[in-house]
């Protein structure tokens, strides 16, 4: 007979759970790092049109959007379509200044690459919309897209 | 004196996973996965001298006005779905019919729209527009290289961006609906 006894541990040992703050920790930095918090109010009721044929844009830091609606805040801002750009509203005549600033914070080989990107209501005419395209066009900014949710398969 | 035996007590980690946890949930719900999608346009550029000439046939004619309403070539009064099929025919035409296209590399495709349209069917109006481009290239590239359009090389896809390019042009809006 053996001198030292085996202890037989009935059962499975308990797992350990000492790893788990890691794989938390690392999901967490991973979120950390794609979160881009929302930068702007938008000021206006936006719901996005459905369409097939998108492209995407991988590069988001050469997107600033300009967003047309109506404003939520009927009472102070009226009910007819508006503008809004960085948390404010402007006039149609404002856009080349604004485009003006947005190249102006990217560096020189970007300059022209530069999107437009478009967030309009569905319900908005195209007379406000073609405004803005016709101050883009005399700004000289001609990347625009028209944001649109992706529309499923039909 | 006595000897100062002092140690600092271990630092309990079993609440670091709530406290991680909490911090993750926080950062799940507020990010925004990059989904910048939509449809790119690129406008023309400021007009400078007189617009090239473009036969009449080769140009495919497209009103959208107040209502609504699509008319093509000045008298067919057309549904989406028929507007897409209509625009495929005419890009693949090839010169068959007289009245429609000579060639994909020649076709213009020419929306109007009224000042009073809605964004939303103006937005349909262009994806219909651009999946019937989409439709023939892919057809295309089946064709030469036996793959889907999107699955080709960069090269392969200029090739065929050549042979069918994407021409839709959009005229000064006219004001009748009106704008709000």
């Amino acid at each position: 007979m053996s001198k030292f006894k085996t202890r037989r541990v009935k059962g499975t040992p308990a797992i350990s759970t000492a790893s788990l703050p890691d794989i938390v920790f690392m999901l967490l930095f991973f979120f950390m790092t794609v979160t881009k918090m929302r930068s702007t109010e938008v000021m206006v009721k936006i719901k996005i049109p459905k369409a097939s044929e998108v492209t995407k844009i991988t590069d988001k830091k050469l997107v600033h959007y300009i967003y047309i609606g109506q404003p939520m805040d009927a009472g102070m801002y009226g009910t007819g379509s508006r503008i809004q750009v960085n948390d404010a509203f402007i006039l149609k005549s404002d856009i080349p200044a604004f485009i003006e600033t947005e190249r102006a914070k990217m560096p020189e080989y970007k300059k022209s690459m530069i999107i437009t990107a478009l967030k309009a209501d569905v319900k908005v005419k195209m007379g406000i919309v073609t405004d803005v395209k016709k101050q883009l066009r005399d700004a000289n900014q001609l990347k625009l897209m028209y944001y649109t949710n992706k529309k499923g398969k039909k | 004196m006595a000897k100062s035996k002092r140690t600092i007590p271990e630092i309990n980690a079993g609440s670091m996973a709530d406290i991680a946890f909490l911090l993750l949930i926080f950062f799940l719900i507020t990010t925004t996965m990059a989904n910048d999608q939509g449809i790119l346009n690129i406008l023309p550029p400021p007009i400078t001298g007189p617009p090239p000439p473009v036969k009449e046939k080769n140009v495919l004619k497209i009103l959208v006005n107040a209502n609504d309403q699509i008319l093509v070539e000045d008298k067919l009064y057309m549904k989406l779905d028929e507007l897409e099929e209509f625009t495929e025919k005419f890009l693949k035409n090839n010169g068959v019919d007289p009245e429609l296209s000579v060639s994909p590399e020649m076709a213009v495709v020419s929306l109007k729209n009224d000042r009073g349209t809605s964004y939303n069917f103006y937005i349909q109006v262009q994806n219909r527009l651009r999946k019937a481009y989409n439709k023939f290239r892919n057809e295309l590239s089946q064709e030469m290289y036996g793959a889907n359009f999107a699955d080709l090389s960069e090269a392969k896809q200029e090739k065929i961006k050549e042979k069918v390019p994407q021409r839709i042009s959009e005229a000064e809006p006219d004001d009748i609906g009106g704008d709000l």
